[in-house]
């Protein structure tokens, strides 16, 4: 699993969004990302998440350990 | 259809105020994220039962189920999911979590 396998995920999911992800450790396994998406308009935090990891599905039940993760609405 | 799984996390999350579901245990977390998460509650001086997902892989699974949340550790308060290490992060930082605790009428710092 690699930066862009995710990052196109998140992409069909949120055609608008700006997203930004990385990795955190060069094993593979950990990354983090940040996604600004009209879809998170009046949702909490946590339906943000689930939406996201919704988004990614199957990935996640991989060997991914970890996803740091930093949701918003934007502001305009 | 009755799940025995969702049974046992629902009983957990409605008779603990607080409930954490990690990796590992409070006095031994055995993944950064969860030992975040319980430094951030011991912090804030908050009782909370601690739930080892590792000493049970049906719970584990079935707790990502029950969650829609495929990570962990889970932050449970009073029945309600608060988040997973990033939202449990932030909130504290921003003193939303204390102020979460307060309005739950949950003793804290």
């Amino acid at each position: 699993m690699d930066v862009s396998e995710i990052e196109e995920r998140l992409k069909t999911a949120f055609p608008d969004a700006d997203i930004d992800v990385g990795a955190l450790k060069k094993d593979g396994r950990h990354f983090y990302c940040k996604i600004s998406a009209k879809e998170f308009t009046g949702k909490n935090k946590v339906q943000q998440h689930q939406l996201v990891y919704k988004a990614l599905g199957d990935y996640l039940q991989q060997d991914l350990h970890a996803l740091a993760l930093q949701t918003e609405a934007p502001s305009t | 259809m009755s799940n025995p799984v969702f049974d046992q996390i629902k009983n957990v999350i409605d008779s603990n105020d607080v409930v954490l579901f990690m990796k590992g245990t409070a006095d031994f977390p055995s993944c950064g994220f969860s030992a975040k998460v319980t430094h951030i509650l011991s912090d804030l001086g908050v009782s909370f039962k601690d739930v080892n997902i590792l000493e049970d892989d049906s719970l584990r699974q079935g707790l990502k189920e029950f969650s829609s949340w495929p990570t962990f550790p889970q932050l449970y308060i009073k029945g309600e999911l608060v988040g997973g290490c990033d939202i449990v992060r932030e909130m504290y930082a921003s003193g939303e979590l204390a102020q979460l605790l307060k309005e739950k009428s949950i003793a804290c710092n």
